[in-house]
């Protein structure tokens, strides 16, 4: 493995490593010296050309646990937005060592082109509405925390499927670790050809509910609606927003995730979003040992 | 490491052909049984003694320590085990490794006597890491070292406070522990090596794969 | 400009495929076809055995960038990749800046064509002013130019408004003109980045639906015949374009269709390594998509091939996805794209290559000395191509300014060792002159 662009380029033994590695790694935040010394004299760039407080925090942090040398290099205030090139760019940092580039870009396949550009591992953290592994990753290993195991679970991926990353990287891993994926959500939101990919498609939430193990709601933003996905954030979130009661008619250890951020009162209400079955707060927590998982796996070899 | 076809010597042990065992599972018995005496002995009653494997094959030694000690004092000796990959200084040389599991005890490490046990003792590069890990981790009040073999040739200055057997080798020659927990019987076995020494520091993952090791050989 | 003028005696060709003859050329025409050897006395004698004699090709869909962006192609340079293609006349698309929706700016692309001598270009006229799609550009004012414009395209824009499409339908009549569409309904393609099927979701690339050509087109076909127009379809990229071409064409209506060489042999599966250099508009569609466009080629519902030769420079190609320009360039590898699709599949003839290559296109500009049969008295346009002889194309090879192509590393089945222009050799020896 020397990038991760894209979940589907796992197998499944591939998979299970990095979140084996993440389970080990995840004591280290537990312990007095948080702090690994694997990736010493690495760096590790953050090349975000979108605004995520969220994922550039968690990998800078754990980049930091595994002591690499940790560059932010954000689209503002820099030679990015003067007009420099994605390749220029790339150069740049090349030259100045980069072992590996975390980048996030809102142009799909803006990792894969960079992979092109730079001897150093890449590592998609997001690009444009194509995939977010390290999101999906993370997501699987806080189900596996959970539930203690991802064979069978049977899982429900709610929302704007049709513009989201997460999805894509979660359909294709959680089949790849041997879950069942539902997508749920108005058939203006899924792609024309979702038929073709390995999972089952259903636009009625209250059907999926009761057989479903975890419910995964994405984020549904409001200008979707202005360009006619759907008609009203009330009629959205009456047929797919999930609610106490709708809550109440999953399994009793169901959990509900969420990448976030959370648009409360659209596609979750906040008496889910606070409620103990819901897990937003574990998956970032996670996502820190995941990425460093990551990080260790494609960094810390030869 | 191992050649192809398989030899069954006097004692029943399956030892690869161009290998011979230097210790059968009496004599690792044997070796054990007085190590944890030894350790009694020198911690005085073994009050604070607690014992930490390095995976893989140091973890089940550790615990048949403990069960040898448990025996012989009527106290419980909390074992755990230390994984030490992350703090390996060859990660370079070979692709990234699956990680071994690190499991502290309860009470952590604090004023304990930690007594580290591997199978091979060897360049010394395993412990000099499993020595940074354990700093991070806690503030033991010693650090002590047990081995089933010492096979000679540190790179550090580093040595055993327990040894199984000494077994002097050739640069030429490997090591192989096997254990009945991890291998279904146990032995040591010694044969030819096909690397230096330096590059089967590497070889606990075979090449290009992220396989866990699989022997022991090289672990130093 | 290309200075060698014959006379030449090329020995041994097949025209059309056919059995070999030797052709004399002599003051810009088809002086003799098996000349008596006296008269052949003093020409250059071109050994041409086993190679294929077509009349010269003619490109309906050309982007020669200037003026505006001399840096991707000009005038002089898109010419003479269009005589290592084998064209002798080339139609240059009006999406230029200033954009030719004036007779003055035809008039200079034309000139310019002129000077470079590679072959003839003729301008294409915008349909609608700066191809704002507002209103209908002067277009009597470019038929009337000395660059006597009868194809206007606001190609790269669909002329989507459809009473505009209704008037400049009709306008073009008054001088035997024809409309070409770029048939992409704006709504449908909002920020549309390649097909949209199984591929743009699994890459989440924003999809182009077949639906959005197709619309436009049975729209366009049935306001041609409603109104008696001439309507010609550019880049037809979908099964579904084919059938409703086919359909309108069996009900009477006046339309042609072109078919690009990419469309013949790429589908989008390519985008899958997120390199744009197989980014084009309309995008590369699926597999059954090529082999519909094939048939409809064969049987004729598609008229002829045009190369929407796009010319870009490195930069606007080496970026992501989303930022990179639409466009590839076809001239210099039409033929054989052609050859490898349709000749070895055994679905045209050599014969049925000029004709789809030559003489149909130059029909549908109105060309009058392009696209003739290879006959004593001719204008001697002609291309010599030889199909035993694979290329391995490499866009740094190019002889245009631009190496945006996307059969680079691929082989081709054949290549061009002459090009004559009115009897004087524009390529000789595989070489540009």
């Amino acid at each position: 493995m020397r990038h991760l662009l894209s979940t589907g380029d796992l197998d499944r033994d591939e998979a299970t490593l990095i979140l084996d590695t993440a389970t080990e790694l995840a004591q280290v935040g537990d312990r007095s010296v948080k702090k690994l010394p694997t990736l010493r004299g690495r760096t590790v760039v953050n090349l975000f050309y979108e605004d995520s407080t969220r994922t550039r925090t968690s990998f800078e942090l754990a980049a930091k646990r595994l002591s690499a040398d940790v560059i932010n290099f954000s689209a503002k205030g820099s030679s990015v937005s003067k007009g420099e090139s994605l390749k220029d760019t790339a150069l740049t940092l090349q030259a100045m060592g980069a072992d590996g580039v975390v980048i996030r870009h809102s142009a799909s396949g803006a990792a894969h082109r960079l992979a092109n550009w730079v001897d150093g591992s890449v590592l998609n953290a997001g690009d444009g509405t194509h995939e977010h592994p390290t999101q999906a990753l993370l997501d699987a290993f806080t189900m596996r925390a959970r539930l203690g195991r991802l064979e069978g679970l049977r899982v429900a991926v709610v929302g704007d499927i049709l513009h989201s990353r997460v999805a894509r990287s979660n359909v294709l891993l959680l089949t790849t670790l041997g879950a069942h994926v539902t997508l749920v959500a108005p058939p203006t939101l899924l792609p024309v050809s979702v038929h073709t990919w390995p999972c089952e498609v259903s636009y009625d939430l209250d059907r999926v509910l009761p057989e479903t193990d975890v419910v995964m709601m994405l984020r549904v933003q409001a200008e979707r609606m202005r360009d006619s996905f759907f008609p009203s954030v009330r009629e959205y979130s009456r047929n797919y927003g999930l609610d106490g009661e709708r809550l109440g008619r999953m399994p009793a250890e169901a959990i509900v995730m969420h990448p976030g951020p959370m648009v409360r009162g659209m596609e979750i209400s906040a008496e889910v979003a606070d409620s103990p079955r819901c897990t937003v707060t574990e998956q970032v927590a996670n996502g820190v040992s995941l990425r460093m998982a990551v990080l260790y796996l494609l960094l810390g070899g030869s | 490491m191992h050649a192809r076809k398989p030899t069954r010597d006097d004692d029943g042990i399956v030892a690869p052909e161009g290998t011979r065992a230097v210790l059968d599972g009496n004599e690792i018995n044997r070796a054990l049984t007085r190590i944890a005496h030894e350790v009694l002995e020198r911690t005085k009653g073994g009050q604070e003694v607690t014992l930490l494997g390095i995976p893989s094959r140091g973890v089940p030694l550790a615990r048949r320590l403990a069960r040898r000690i448990e025996r012989v004092e009527d106290l419980s000796v909390p074992t755990g085990s230390l994984d030490i990959t992350m703090y390996r200084d060859d990660l370079r040389l070979a692709p990234a490794r699956a990680l071994g599991r690190t499991e502290i005890p309860a009470g952590g490490l604090d004023d304990r006597v930690v007594v580290l046990v591997d199978d091979v003792l060897f360049s010394g590069r395993t412990v000099r890491a499993a020595l940074d890990a354990l700093g991070d981790l806690g503030r033991p009040r010693a650090v002590q070292l047990a081995v089933l073999v010492d096979r000679g040739h540190r790179e550090l200055p580093i040595r055993a406070d327990y040894v199984g057997k000494n077994l002097p080798t050739s640069l030429r020659e490997s090591v192989t522990v096997q254990l009945d927990e991890i291998d279904g019987h146990d032995a040591v076995l010694l044969g030819p090596s096909r690397t230096s020494p330096s590059t089967t520091l590497a070889s606990g993952t075979r090449p290009g794969s992220l396989q866990r090791p699989e022997t022991t050989e090289g672990d130093a | 400009m290309p200075e060698n003028q014959g006379p030449y005696l090329i020995r041994g060709a097949r025209p059309l495929g056919g059995d070999p003859v030797d052709l004399l050329l002599e003051d810009g025409r088809i002086a003799a076809i098996d000349p008596d050897p006296a008269a052949t006395e003093g020409a250059e004698v071109i050994d041409a055995e086993g190679l294929i004699a077509l009349p010269g090709l003619v490109d309906l869909h050309t982007h020669l960038r200037e003026p505006g962006r001399e840096d991707a192609e000009t005038v002089a340079s898109g010419s003479r990749a269009a005589a290592m293609g084998g064209y002798t006349a080339v139609h240059a698309m009006a999406n230029t800046d200033p954009v030719a929706d004036t007779a003055g700016v035809v008039e200079q692309v034309w000139r310019l064509g002129r000077e470079a001598g590679y072959c003839d270009v003729h301008p294409v006229g915008a349909v609608t002013v700066g191809l704002a799609g507002r209103q209908l550009s002067e277009i009597g004012a470019m038929a009337d130019s000395a660059a006597g414009v009868r194809v206007f395209s606001d190609d790269g824009i669909c002329v989507s408004d459809a009473l505009l499409m209704r008037r400049a339908l009709e306008y073009v009549k008054a001088f035997d003109g024809v409309i070409a569409q770029h048939a992409q309904e704006p709504r449908l393609t909002e920020g549309a980045q390649m097909n949209e099927g199984c591929v743009s979701d699994r890459l989440g690339l924003p999809g182009w639906p077949a639906v959005a050509e197709e619309a436009i087109i049975a729209r366009d076909c049935l306001l041609a015949q409603h109104v008696g127009s001439r309507l010609h379809v550019c880049h037809v990229s979908t099964q579904g374009s084919v059938d409703i071409i086919r359909w309108a064409k069996e009900r009477g209506c006046d339309v042609t269709a072109e078919v690009t060489p990419h469309h013949l042999l790429l589908t989008d599966d390519l985008v899958e390594s997120y390199d744009p250099v197989y980014k084009v508009n309309p995008p590369l569609r699926t597999a059954e998509d090529v082999q519909a466009l094939r048939a409809g080629l064969a049987d004729g519902t598609i008229d002829i091939v045009a190369t929407d030769h796009a010319p870009h420079p490195a930069e606007a190609k080496e970026t992501e996805w989303s930022t990179a320009a639409m466009g590839m360039i076809g001239l210099e590898t039409a033929l054989g794209v052609v050859h490898k699709t349709m000749v070895e599949t055994g679905l045209l003839t050599w014969e049925q290559v000029a004709d789809r290559m030559s003489a149909a296109p130059a029909r549908i500009g109105r060309l009058d000395g392009h696209g003739r049969e290879l006959a004593v008295g001719e204008p001697a346009n002609i291309v010599l191509y030889d199909p035993a002889a694979p290329v391995d194309v490499d866009g740094a090879a190019m002889v245009g300014k631009s190496g945006n192509t996307p059969f680079r590393g691929m082989s081709l089945p054949g290549r061009i060792v002459a090009t004559f222009l009115r009897g004087t050799a524009t390529v000789l020896e595989g070489k540009i002159k």
